[in-house]
Formats: structure tokens, sequence, C-alpha cells
């Protein structure tokens, strides 16, 4: 069954008065983003977007979740247009976000607390969702008073107690180091495993993208568009262990293979293009 | 943001030292045995300033005494203390003090009032900024003292002039901090916030207001003050009551130890409400000093 549907998606971005980017030989002052994206994302899915800088990854996500209106083309979440962020679609972002005024605990009901859920109830989800990180000892603690990892699995809690059907990432564990980020890749999947969320997940990573997903979704440089998608059937439960096995192996091949052309092209293309630096 | 920090701030000792852990030991912490400390004052340069201060008041004693100054306009401190003594057993020491307060809170209030809407549409739509920008950077640069005679002209030369001033006094430091903490809100806390669904309202009042509060109490603190100059300075230009009136007419009536007991008493109420203010900034803005990580 399908849960999302992106359909001939565009996005151009307007740029600043007095700058121009060269697209196909002429000099424009738009700069297209996005050039006509299809996916189909099934229920209960976990997809992994991989691509080089300046592909749209991100802007890709804003969309879905209902945060940017597409230019062109539309997005359907089980059948419905989306075009304002929906209650069953929660968003992790790489620096956390968190609000950090409030304890983790109250971070992890914020978005209980703008539905109206009341507080007893609210609470009781929320430390059920912070248990489930291990964050139970810390849940009267500010964000500024927790490390890295730690803030991450606050915000994940926090997009994951409003039971959300579908669940953005965008490359929410590129600012931890590696075992930081190894150790929650894992603790995600364990998660995932017990309830029935469709996940989509940015990445810059190879090895993350395999790891977690059913399937990698390879972008093209900008303007971007689904260049190729690689079905990952290692088996799952997967642990670590498994990146060193020879069925990962060839599929980091393959999609770095995929991948390596529009690396090259990005950089080109980033250094032709200081306004889109700006 | 420079005028966080104060001078008073150092000397009292308000720097307070958090000791708790850091982010580097953050592996050895065992769930449910964090240990907090309280905030520590570090009361040395208090100790270390008051020699000074003590020798301060021991030249002011003896100076009038040996007649290297005049008695009569400088008093020795001691006769000062007496003054201050009498005017606070007669009960007109409290009466001054209580209208000088009632007055300036009620022009700080009123700028509460005022500014922090006004700044939050200021700070949140940029073409409603642009369009009373001028108005304000102008009004702003006037001083309050010489709108005294045009606000005496209008509202009488009672309470209500007394009151337009302090508040003339207050309203742009509040103003203006706040629409530069609506400013530097993360824009990355607005769009989470908007991703779970976050109405206009709440925006206001679970992101904006919170994110903005140490902008804005850092603003209050200087109104606060500003008020307190305000309404002395009008006193002593046109008033019956109040601690300003008391230095300028104790000055008139050359009763100059009354005089130099109320610019005492005026000291002392600036270090205390200086004191209330750094402590409720602390309070309202503890998430902020409390962080253990960088940022």
């Amino acid at each position: 069954m399908e849960r999302i549907v992106v359909s001939d998606v565009r996005k151009t971005f307007q740029l600043k008065p007095g700058q121009y980017v060269t697209e196909e030989g002429r000099e424009t002052s738009e700069l297209t983003v996005l050039n006509g994206v299809d996916l189909n994302i099934r229920k209960g899915e976990f997809i992994t977007l991989v691509g080089p800088s300046g592909s749209g990854k991100s802007v890709l996500l804003d969309i879905i979740g209902g945060l940017t209106q597409a230019s062109g083309g539309v997005v359907h979440l089980d059948g419905e247009k989306i075009s304002k962020p929906d209650p069953n679609t929660s968003y992790v972002f790489q620096q956390y976000a968190l609000f950090p005024w409030r304890s983790a605990l109250s971070n992890v009901e914020y978005g209980l607390e703008v539905r109206g859920v009341p507080k007893r109830e609210r609470t009781e989800r929320a430390r059920r969702f912070l248990s489930l990180f291990g964050l139970r000892d810390f849940e009267d603690r500010f964000p500024g008073q927790l490390s890295g990892g730690m803030q991450q699995r606050v915000a994940i809690a926090r997009a994951l107690a409003s039971n959300p059907e579908v669940l953005l990432m965008d490359e929410p564990f590129a600012a931890l180091d590696a075992q930081t980020r190894e150790i929650l890749q894992s603790e995600l999947l364990k998660i995932w495993a017990e309830i029935d969320t469709t996940v989509i997940f940015v990445t810059h990573s190879i090895d993350e993208a395999i790891y977690l997903a059913d399937r990698v979704v390879v972008m093209t440089a900008r303007p971007g568009t689904v260049k190729e998608i690689i079905d990952i059937d290692l088996p799952r439960p997967r642990d670590g262990d498994i990146r060193s096995s020879i069925e990962f192996n060839a599929h980091r091949q393959r999609v770095w293979e995929a991948l390596r052309d529009e690396v090259n092209k990005a950089q080109k293309d980033w250094a032709l293009s200081p306004a889109f630096n700006s | 943001m420079a005028y966080l920090t104060d001078k008073l701030g150092h000397i009292t000792g308000f720097n307070t030292l958090f000791t708790s852990a850091n982010p580097s030991n953050h592996s050895s912490h065992i769930p449910g045995s964090v240990v907090r400390k309280k905030p520590r004052a570090d009361l040395s340069s208090l100790y270390l300033g008051l020699p000074l201060i003590a020798a301060f008041l021991v030249l002011w004693e003896i100076a009038p005494r040996l007649g290297w100054l005049n008695a009569i306009f400088f008093p020795p401190f001691s006769e000062v203390l007496v003054a201050l003594r009498d005017l606070a057993v007669a009960g007109t020491l409290g009466t001054h003090i209580l209208a000088s307060l009632q007055r300036a809170a009620a022009g700080f209030a009123l700028a509460v009032v005022v500014a922090i809407p006004l700044g939050f549409l200021m700070g949140r739509y940029s073409r409603f900024e642009k369009c009373a920008d001028l108005l304000v950077q102008t009004l702003r640069n006037t001083s309050q003292f010489a709108l005294l005679p045009v606000f005496i002209l209008l509202l009488g030369i009672g309470e209500a002039s007394k009151i337009a001033i302090t508040f003339y006094a207050s309203v742009f430091f509040l103003l203006i901090n706040t629409i530069t903490g609506v400013k530097a809100v993360d824009p990355l806390l607005v769009k989470a916030a908007r991703s779970m669904g976050t109405s206009d309202l709440d925006m206001f009042r679970k992101v904006i207001l919170p994110a903005s509060i140490p902008s804005i109490v850092a603003g209050a603190r200087l109104g606060v003050k500003s008020s307190v100059v305000a309404v002395i300075g009008a006193e002593m230009l046109a008033a019956k009551s109040g601690l300003g009136y008391l230095i300028q007419n104790s000055q008139l009536m050359m009763q100059t130890a009354d005089m130099y007991a109320g610019i005492l008493t005026l000291t002392l109420m600036g270090l205390a409400i200086n004191y209330l203010l750094v402590w409720f900034e602390k309070r309202a803005t503890s998430w902020k000093s409390q962080s253990n990580t960088g940022f």
C-alpha cells in the first residue's frame, strides 16, 4: 500500500536581486533545486535519501512535511494532497531543534501540548518515550545540560511521542561522533521495528543509508531528480556486524557507483555558482 | 549582549560559578546519581572592595571636622546618618521613598504593557517595523527631561506627568530589546514548532516569547534603572513629594544633612533594585546559565 506518492515535484528558488546562475547556458535569477521528482513510498517502509550537496534532499523532505510549497507537482499522503504540516508527520532535524528553556520532559511533551492532550496523559506518554531511549533519569535536565547524542534522543522521542505515521529525519546523526551515531542508528532500528511508522531519512553517509534502509533513493546533482532506487534486501533485525558482510559491501559498491558521477557534477556546480553559497 | 554584565554584578559577587559536570565527563554519569551543586557566590570582590569604601567614609567623616571642607555644605558622615535616622523615625523618608517608587513602578508597568506587544509586532513583521522604525528612533533620541515641560502642560503638575516621564524613560529600552530578542529567535525552532502543528498564537506564547525572554529581561533592567533616574529628576524639577523633592528641597532650605541623607537613600535604593533585577534575570534565564555545553 502506498503511503506517500511524490509526483513530478519541482522546486525553484528566487535568488536575491543581482544574483544570477548559469543554467543550460543562459543566465537566470531562478535556481532550480528539484526538477521532477517521482517517488512512491510504502506504508511502514524505511527510506533513505542520499545525494550530493545541493541535490535538494532537505527541500524534498520539507515539501513532504508540508513546511515548503512545491513550485510544481504534488505530494499525496494517504491520498490527501499535502499543503501544510500534517499532524501525522513528525520531523527530526540535524541540529536537534530542542527548546532550550524547556526540560527534556517538557520538550517531549511539546507536540502533545499544542494538540491539546491533557497534562497528565502527555506527561505519561513523554515519560514512556524518554524511557525508551534510556533518558528517564534526565527528564528534568535542560537541553544545554545534555550531550549531543542525548539531545538527539530527546528530539526523536519528541517526534515519536505524537505517534506519527510518517517520520522525516534530516541528517539527524550528522552532528554526532561516529560511535554515538552507530549506537543511535541501532536504537532507531530497534524502536522502528516495534512501531508502524514510515521513515524518510536524509543522509550523506552511504553506510548509514544502507544499514537503515529498505530502499536507498539516490538523487542526482542539482537540479535534483531520482537517479536510482536500490533495494536493500539485508535481513532484519540488523546488527552492526552486518556492515562487514559481503552483501553489505556489494550494496556499498552499487550506491557509490550511482552516486559518484553526481558528486563530481555537484562539485563543479558549486564551484561555478557562488550565488548559491551566499 | 554587553549590557547583561553590570558593574554591580561583579562587585556583589553575583557572578556565580557553576561547578557541575562539563560535557566531557557525561559518560561517567551514573543515571540517577546526578549531582547538582548549588550556585556558589564569589564573595572575594566584596570583601576586597570593602576597605576602600571604609576609607571613603572615614575621609567623609574627618574632612569636614578638620576643616578641609565646609561642614555647612558637607556635614560629616555621622551627622548624615543621624539625619537619616531622624527622617526614617519621623516617617517622612518612607513617604518619599514610596512616592518615588510608585511613580517609577507605574510608568515602568505601562511601558511593559506597550513595549512588549509592539516589540513582538516590529520584530516579527518587517514591513511593520519599517513603517514604525523611523518614528521610534526619533522619539527615542528625544530626552525625557526635555519633554517634562510638555508632559506638565498636557497632564498637569500631578502624578500623571511623572508617570509619563518614567514611562518614556523605560519604554524604548524594553521595545528595542524585545525587537532584538524576537528577531534573534532561532528560525530552526520556529520550523520545528511549525512542523508540530503550532498555531500562530502558540508560536508567540510558547516559542517566540520564551526565546526572547533573556533579551527582554535585560531591557527591563535598563528600563527600571532609567525609570528611577527619570522620576528623581522629575521630582527635583516639579513635585511636592518623593526622594528627588527631598534632596532638592533640603538643599534650598540649607538642611544639608537631610540632603545627603536623601542622596544616600537613593544610592542604597539603587543598589537594592539592581540586586533584585540581577536576581530576577538569573531566575528568568536559569536554563541559559545552567548550560554545560558551550552553546
